[in-house]
């Protein structure tokens, strides 16, 4: 079996809320509320949820930019939360970041040389003559020309400008790139074109890849594995086939058919859910979902559901699962372990 | 209520006559919007004409500078001026040019007539003021009522788009609403007069999908119930897909190419249409295994400083012919009411 590049394990990012002179903690934000997941080398995983769900919280939590809770995340065996700032910044290295917003990202003041330098500075790769080649070749590879390195960014469109954003994040021969949001801030045509690049990208350089995105379709072009939380928590994880022809949680299914079609003729009355995501200072009791899942049942609101595991390393957390199969270990015990079989990741 | 809306009972007729579908309340005619800086003349909105019809939602699609919005502007008289104008076209509003009415009229139609929602509900709703307070202001200015009746009709605004309990959240502030509640109290602010025309720039591009649906859902209702004319301005082809009846495509300041919703899905004649139509990424292609790769529109929108001479799509155009690089096409009419702006289409084109 080969190591995961990454494993998350049961983590939770609680912010504190302090009130008062004496800043006395008066509640938590349950921001990520123990999520387990692993990243295979070369591999794609998109984690999609509504604003406020946590997924952007995961992704920062995993490059230790935000401190964590509990829970452990291991790069390639080790854990990184026994480790001093060297330590940390060596491994960053090879976990890049590549934001949403390609006009806050990029520092206006500084050139396109300077911003692809500045991360070779810090980690004293690529000096000398091998800079220029190596700036030139980022740029190449992002679809720039070499002959726009000493431009600022405010003499770019905003496509560009994420072209260099990947740029600055492949700078380093990264092993694993984070990419918050990185097409929802672009028009259509150009999300097309960076999309595709990440694909390729993705395949030149064998990297790994976070997608973290509210976007289901745009996640379903790019990902091999899709994560879907909801108020801090995995409701649902599988490959990107199996998720789109089979979806298990009742929150995956009301997300895919929010989305609209461009299809005039599939103008079909969708499942719409009611109200909006409850606050995550004060989640539901029970399945999260609860409050607005369209099949809920009486057990919902009184017991978490277990995360259910399906024939094809397909997973979900909904009670209506359990209760399948909670009927059928009644009649037959033995059947019980049948949905676990074989799906060893 | 319609002596209320309008100043003149002659305004009033003509109201009650256009309620019957299919005569355009609002025509839009080669309106050129431009903005003027020192860098030269802009021209965002450069001839573009479309008409609304009541209880049809017309979908502006385009890409970000195209001139959707500005177009929405000019109808609401909100250009910034200095640097923008509206240097020519008419904008007819029961018979009435937009364009010539001074400020003071123009705000009796603001509102009332036509009224308009915004992308980012809270950058238009002002902090400082309860939900409530800011609805009834509508109601007092447009129709005379007095504090208390005023609020008491935002709070039926307020349950009419839906808000859980609308007597408690009539005296909130916007900040204590979400996003998506603060959209509904934008749409009952708009609706509160009941305009013959909703102007909806972008309403639920800053919205998670799952609200974005509930909004959709509202406007749709609301339409149906006001017999209004919709305006939905969007870079969002599904959203038209799902709302529109009739679809206008613009680039770079021109409309391209304009028809029927599903005339306008199944024979798309435009080839920047068709390519938009090609990269979006659709729910569950990719498992159904077709294209592996989306398609992608080369390059980006020309600067509207420095337009192409021919016409304006012809550096990104994938069917780009000698001709399309000189000389600009006009809008052509095909057949059923389709029209499109492309020498592929226009007729002596295989010049």
């Amino acid at each position: 079996m080969k190591t995961p590049l990454a494993a998350v394990t049961d983590l939770k990012v609680h912010f504190p809320i302090k009130k008062g002179i004496l800043a006395r903690t008066v509640g938590h934000v349950y921001a990520v509320d123990g999520i387990s997941f692993d990243i295979m080398p070369g591999e794609t995983i998109g984690i999609v949820g509504e604003s406020g769900c946590g997924k952007t919280t995961a992704g920062m939590a995993m490059v230790q930019l935000t401190p964590i809770t509990s829970g452990t995340v291991q790069w390639k065996g080790t854990d990184m939360a026994g480790m001093n700032r060297s330590g940390l910044r060596a491994l960053r290295r090879e976990m890049q970041l590549i934001f949403q917003d390609p006009y806050s990202s990029l520092n206006p003041r500084m050139t396109v040389r300077q911003i692809l330098s500045d991360p070779m500075d810090v980690h004293d790769m690529f000096t000398g003559r091998q800079r220029k080649e190596r700036i030139d070749f980022l740029l190449d590879t992002v679809g720039l020309s070499p002959g726009q390195a000493d431009l600022y960014p405010h003499e770019f469109s905003g496509g560009q400008r994420q072209r260099i954003g990947i740029a600055r994040a492949l700078a380093l021969d990264p092993t694993l790139i984070i990419g918050d949001e990185p097409v929802s801030a672009l028009d259509v045509s150009i999300q097309a074109q960076i999309i595709n690049l990440l694909k390729r990208l993705k395949r030149d350089f064998n990297l790994s890849l976070i997608i973290i995105s509210h976007d289901l379709a745009v996640v379903e072009y790019i990902c091999d594995r899709i994560i879907v939380m909801y108020l801090g928590k995995i409701v649902e994880a599988a490959d990107y086939a199996s998720l789109y022809k089979d979806p298990k949680h009742p929150y995956t299914k009301t997300l895919m058919s929010a989305i609209p079609v461009p299809d005039p003729e599939r103008r079909t009355r969708r499942l719409i859910l009611k109200g909006d995501v409850p606050s995550p200072i004060n989640p539901p009791g029970g399945c999260r979902f609860h409050t607005r899942c369209p099949d809920r049942m009486d057990i919902c609101d009184k017991q978490e559901p277990a995360m259910q595991r399906f024939n094809d390393g397909h997973t979900a957390a909904c009670h209506l699962y359990n209760t399948i199969y909670a009927d059928d270990c009644h009649a037959t015990p033995n059947h019980v372990s049948t949905p676990t079989k074989g799906d060893n990741p | 209520m319609c002596a209320n809306r309008f100043l003149t009972p002659t305004f009033c007729i003509g109201a009650a006559v256009n309620k019957n579908r299919s005569e355009p309340v609002l025509s839009i005619d080669s309106l050129k919007t431009h903005f003027f800086s020192r860098k030269g003349v802009a021209r965002a909105v450069d001839g573009v004409s479309f008409d609304l019809t009541p209880g049809e939602v017309t979908g502006i699609v385009g890409e970000s500078g195209c001139g959707k919005s500005v177009t929405a502007l000019s109808v609401m008289g909100l250009v910034p001026n200095p640097p923008g104008r509206v240097v020519d076209g008419r904008i007819l509003f029961h018979g009435k040019n937009l364009l010539d009415l001074d400020i003071k009229a123009l705000r009796k139609i603001r509102g009332a007539g036509i009224a308009m929602i915004f992308q980012e509900p809270m950058t238009s709703l002002n902090p400082v003021y309860t939900i409530g307070n800011q609805i009834s202001e509508m109601f007092r200015l447009h129709k005379g009522y007095d504090k208390k009746q005023a609020l008491a009709a935002a709070v039926d605004m307020l349950e009419r788009v839906q808000i859980p309990s609308p007597g408690k959240r009539v005296n909130e502030y916007p900040h204590q609403l979400s996003g998506g509640m603060r959209q509904r109290a934008m749409i009952a602010m708009a609706m509160s007069c009941d305009p013959e025309i909703l102007i909806a720039d972008e309403p639920t591009t800053a919205l998670d999908v799952t609200v974005q649906a509930q909004i959709l859902d509202l406007m749709h209702r609301l339409k149906d119930d006001f017999s209004t004319a919709i305006q939905l301005i969007t870079h969002d082809l599904g959203v038209i897909a799902e709302m529109a009846d009739q679809v206008v495509v613009m680039y770079a300041g021109q409309v391209v190419e304009k028809a029927r919703t599903r005339e306008l899905f199944q024979h798309t004649l435009h080839p920047y249409t068709r390519g938009l139509l090609a990269s979006i990424p659709v729910l569950g292609h990719r498992t159904r295994g077709m294209d592996e790769d989306l398609v992608e529109i080369k390059g980006m929108i020309p600067s509207l400083h420095n337009l192409p001479s021919g016409c304006r799509f012809s550096n990104r155009c994938p069917q780009v012919m000698e001709k399309c690089k000189n000389l600009l096409p006009e809008l052509t009419d095909m057949y059923g009411g389709h029209q499109v702006r492309c020498w592929l289409h226009t007729k002596g084109a295989s010049a």
